[in-house]
C-alpha cells in the first residue's frame, strides 16, 4: 500500500514568472540605458536629456518641443542611431545562433560560425570588395548597389548560407548527417575557403585594410536599409527557432534518447542549422565576423539561468544585444578600432576568469 | 517453437523472419518473435548476438533489411515517431543527462511526444509527471539538480521519465548493467509493479539470467541471430541449453524451498 503523496507546490514549475520578468526585464533595462548612452556618447557630445528627447520625439512621436539644433538630430538619427540598433540585432543574432549551435552540436566550443558560416560570408564579401578592382569592367562591386544594397553585403549573405548548405550536403550520407562528420566536414570547408580569402587578401594590395577591417568585424558602415534588410530575417529566425525551445531542451540528451521521445533527430537538426545560419549570416552581411559573442553569451547565460531554452533563447538575445552595443560603444570611444577587437581583448579574459570560477561548464553530466 | 496453447489476441508486437546488418556483419538472421500484451519477455543471450538490435527495430531507432516488425497490428516504419512515442518508451542503459536541470525537468522531458501547450505543461503532464516519479521511487529527488544524483538515483529518473511518456509497450536494454545487486532488485520489482497494475508490457534485454529467470514471464534465448529457444523461464533456463549457449558449465541447484536456480559451475571444477 502506497501512501498518497500530494505535492504542495507544483512539481513542473518551469522559468518562474518573477525570474523571467527579473531576467528580462533587468535585461532589457539595462539595454535601453546602454541605447542612450550609446546614442549620446560621441566626437560630438549630445547631452542625454536631448538624446532622449531626440529619440522621444522621432521615434515614439511625443510632443517634446526641440530644444536641440538640427545637426544634433542628424547625428543622432542618421548615423548612430542606425549603429546602435545594429550593434543590437547583431549582437541579438549571433548570441542566439550560438545558443542553437552549443545545443546542436552538444559542445560547449560552438559558436555561430562553427561549421562554416564565417569563411564561407568572408569569401563572398571580399569577393565584392575585390571585384571591382581586379575586374574593373565589370559592373559589380562595392560602391555599385542593388536596391540600396551592396554587393558585399549581398554576397556575404549567400556565402555564409551557401556554405553550410554544401557543408550539410556533403556530412548526409544515408539520410543521416552525424554531429562529429558535420563538424570535421565544416572544418574542412572552412579551410578551404580560408585559403581562398588568404589568397585574395594576399593579393589585394591596397584594399587590405579593407578587407582585414570586415574580417574584424565592424559597425562603422551601419545604414538603416542594412538594417532595415537583415532585421526581418534574424527576426524570423528567432521566432521560429524560440517555437522549437522544447524540441532543443530534448536534443540536449543526445540523438538517440531525442529519438525515442518521437524527435525526427535529422530533419530538427537540419531546420535548427538553418535557422541559426540564417540570422547568423544575415548579422554577418552587415557588420563582417565579429567573434566571441555568440560563443561567451549562451555560456554566461547558461550558467546564471540554466539550460532550458525557453528562457535562455530570449536572455541570450537580450544580454548579446546589450554585450555588442556596449563593445562597440568602446571601440568608437578607442578611436574607431574594429569592435571585434574590443570583444576578443576584454571578452576572453572575462570568459577566461569566468570558467575558472565556476565548476561546471560541461553541457552534459557523464553517467 | 510451435505454439502449444491457441493465440487468442493478436500480438502486441511480431517480428517476422527479421533480418538486419551492420555493414559487412550480419547480426539478425531471420529471427521470428512476438510479444504478447501484458508480458514481461526477457530476451537473453550472448554478445552481439542481436538482442539490443532487436529492441531498437522496436523502438524504431533502426529499420530491418528485410522482414517486418510490427507493433499494434501496423509496421513499425509506418508510424510517425512522435506517434511511436507516445506508446513505446525505451529505457537505456544510461544516458547522459543535461547538466542544469532539475529531476522533474528532465521527466517532464518525458512527456515530450504528448507535448500540447506551446509554453509549458498541462495539467495532464503535470498528473503523469508525479505519477512517474511517485513510482519510480523518484518523487523526493524532484527538486534536485541531476548533476548531484548517484548512480543508483540517476536510473530511478530515467525510469520516471519512461513513465512520463505513458507507454503501453516498455523496452529496456539492459537497464541494471551499471546498478549493484539491490538497485538492480529495486528496477525491476518498479517495472514488474507497472506490469501487474497498469497492464504495461515489457521486454527486457537482461545480462543477468537469475534476474532474467526471476522476474520474466516468458524467456527468449537468441543465438546466432535467430530465436533459439523461447517460453516460460522453468523451461528456457536449463542447464543443458544454456551452456550450450553461452559456452559454460552450469548447473542447476534445488533450495529448501523447492526453487529451482542456476549456479555456476566452477572452472576446472
Amino acid at each position: 500500500m502506497r501512501a498518497t503523496l500530494v505535492t504542495a507546490r507544483p512539481l513542473l514549475r518551469g522559468p518562474s514568472l518573477g525570474r523571467t520578468a527579473l531576467v528580462l526585464g533587468g535585461g532589457g533595462a539595462l539595454l535601453l540605458v546602454a541605447l542612450v548612452a550609446a546614442v549620446a556618447i560621441g566626437t560630438v557630445g549630445v547631452g542625454p536629456g536631448e538624446t532622449a528627447g531626440i529619440l522621444a520625439h522621432r521615434l515614439l512621436g511625443l510632443p517634446i518641443t526641440a530644444t536641440w539644433s538640427p545637426a544634433a538630430e542628424t547625428i543622432i538619427l542618421d548615423l548612430r542611431l542606425p549603429r546602435v540598433l545594429t550593434a543590437m540585432l547583431v549582437g541579438a543574432g549571433l548570441a542566439t545562433a550560438g545558443t542553437v549551435f552549443q545545443a546542436l552540436l552538444r559542445n560547449p566550443l560552438a559558436d555561430p560560425y562553427i561549421i562554416g558560416t564565417a569563411s564561407g560570408a568572408s569569401l563572398g564579401a571580399i569577393s565584392g570588395l575585390l571585384l571591382p578592382i581586379l575586374l574593373p569592367g565589370l559592373a559589380i562591386g562595392a560602391g555599385t548597389a542593388w536596391l540600396g544594397i551592396g554587393a558585399v553585403q549581398v554576397l556575404a549573405f549567400i556565402g555564409g548560407l551557401l556554405t553550410v548548405i554544401v557543408v550539410y550536403a556533403v556530412a548526409r550520407s544515408g539520410g543521416r548527417a552525424p554531429v562529429v562528420t558535420l563538424l570535421l566536414t565544416g572544418y574542412a570547408v572552412s579551410s578551404v575557403l580560408a585559403a581562398a580569402v588568404a589568397l585574395l587578401m594576399f593579393s589585394s594590395g591596397r584594399a587590405l585594410g579593407v578587407i582585414f577591417g570586415w574580417l574584424m568585424g565592424s559597425l562603422g558602415g551601419a545604414s538603416w536599409t542594412d538594417l532595415a534588410l537583415a532585421a526581418p530575417l534574424v527576426l524570423v529566425a528567432f521566432s521560429a527557432i524560440l517555437a522549437r525551445w522544447r524540441r532543443l531542451n530534448v536534443l540536449l540528451l543526445g540523438d538517440r534518447q531525442a529519438a525515442h521521445l518521437g524527435l525526427d533527430v535529422e530533419r530538427e537538426r537540419w531546420i535548427l542549422t538553418m535557422l541559426a545560419t540564417l540570422a547568423t549570416s544575415a548579422v554577418v552581411a552587415i557588420s563582417g565576423t565579429i567573434g566571441f559573442v555568440g560563443l561567451v553569451v549562451p555560456h554566461l547565460l547558461r550558467l546564471a539561468i540554466g539550460p532550458d531554452h525557453r528562457l535562455l533563447l530570449p536572455a541570450s538575445a537580450v544580454f548579446g544585444a546589450l554585450l555588442l552595443v556596449v563593445a562597440d560603444l568602446g571601440a568608437r570611444l578607442a578611436g574607431g578600432i574594429p569592435v571585434g577587437i574590443i570583444t576578443a581583448l576584454i571578452g576572453a579574459p572575462f570568459f577566461i576568469w569566468l570558467l575558472r570560477r565556476s565548476r561546471s561548464v560541461a553541457l552534459t553530466v557523464a553517467p | 517453437m510451435t505454439a502449444v496453447t491457441a493465440v487468442a489476441a493478436e500480438p502486441l508486437a511480431e517480428l517476422r523472419d527479421v533480418t538486419f546488418g551492420y555493414g559487412a556483419r550480419s547480426v539478425l538472421r531471420g529471427l521470428d518473435l512476438w510479444i504478447d500484451r501484458g508480458e514481461l519477455l526477457a530476451i537473453v543471450g550472448v554478445n552481439g548476438s542481436g538482442k539490443t538490435t532487436l529492441l531498437r527495430l522496436l523502438a524504431g531507432t533502426l529499420r530491418p533489411g528485410s522482414g517486418s516488425v510490427s507493433v499494434f497490428g501496423r509496421r513499425v516504419s509506418a508510424f510517425d515517431r512522435r506517434e511511436l512515442a507516445r506508446r513505446v518508451a525505451v529505457l537505456p542503459q544510461s544516458l547522459q543527462l543535461p547538466s542544469g536541470f532539475r529531476v522533474a525537468e528532465i521527466v517532464e522531458m518525458g512527456r515530450t511526444p504528448h507535448a500540447r501547450s506551446r509554453f509549458g505543461a498541462t495539467a495532464d503532464d503535470e498528473a503523469a509527471v508525479e505519477r512517474a516519479l511517485v513510482d519510480a521511487a523518484a518523487l523526493d529527488l524532484a527538486d534536485r539538480p541531476v548533476e548531484e544524483l548517484s548512480g543508483g538515483e540517476r536510473q530511478r529518473v530515467l525510469v520516471a521519465m519512461a513513465l512520463a511518456q505513458e507507454p503501453e509497450l516498455l523496452l529496456l536494454d539492459e537497464p541494471t548493467v551499471h546498478l549493484d545487486l539491490g538497485h538492480q532488485v529495486a528496477l525491476l520489482d518498479t517495472v514488474e509493479r507497472q506490469r501487474r497494475n497498469r497492464g504495461l508490457t515489457v521486454v527486457a534485454v537482461l545480462h543477468d539470467l537469475a534476474l532474467a529467470a526471476s522476474y520474466a514471464t516468458r524467456v527468449a534465448l537468441l543465438d546466432g541471430g535467430r530465436v533459439v529457444a523461447e517460453g516460460p523461464p522453468r523451461d528456457v533456463m536449463r542447464p543443458p541449453l544454456l551452456a550450450a549457449t553461452f559456452g559454460v558449465g552450469l548447473d542447476e541447484a534445488i533450495t529448501p524451498d523447492g526453487a529451482r536456480h542456476l549456479v555456476l559451475r566452477r572452472p576446472g571444477g
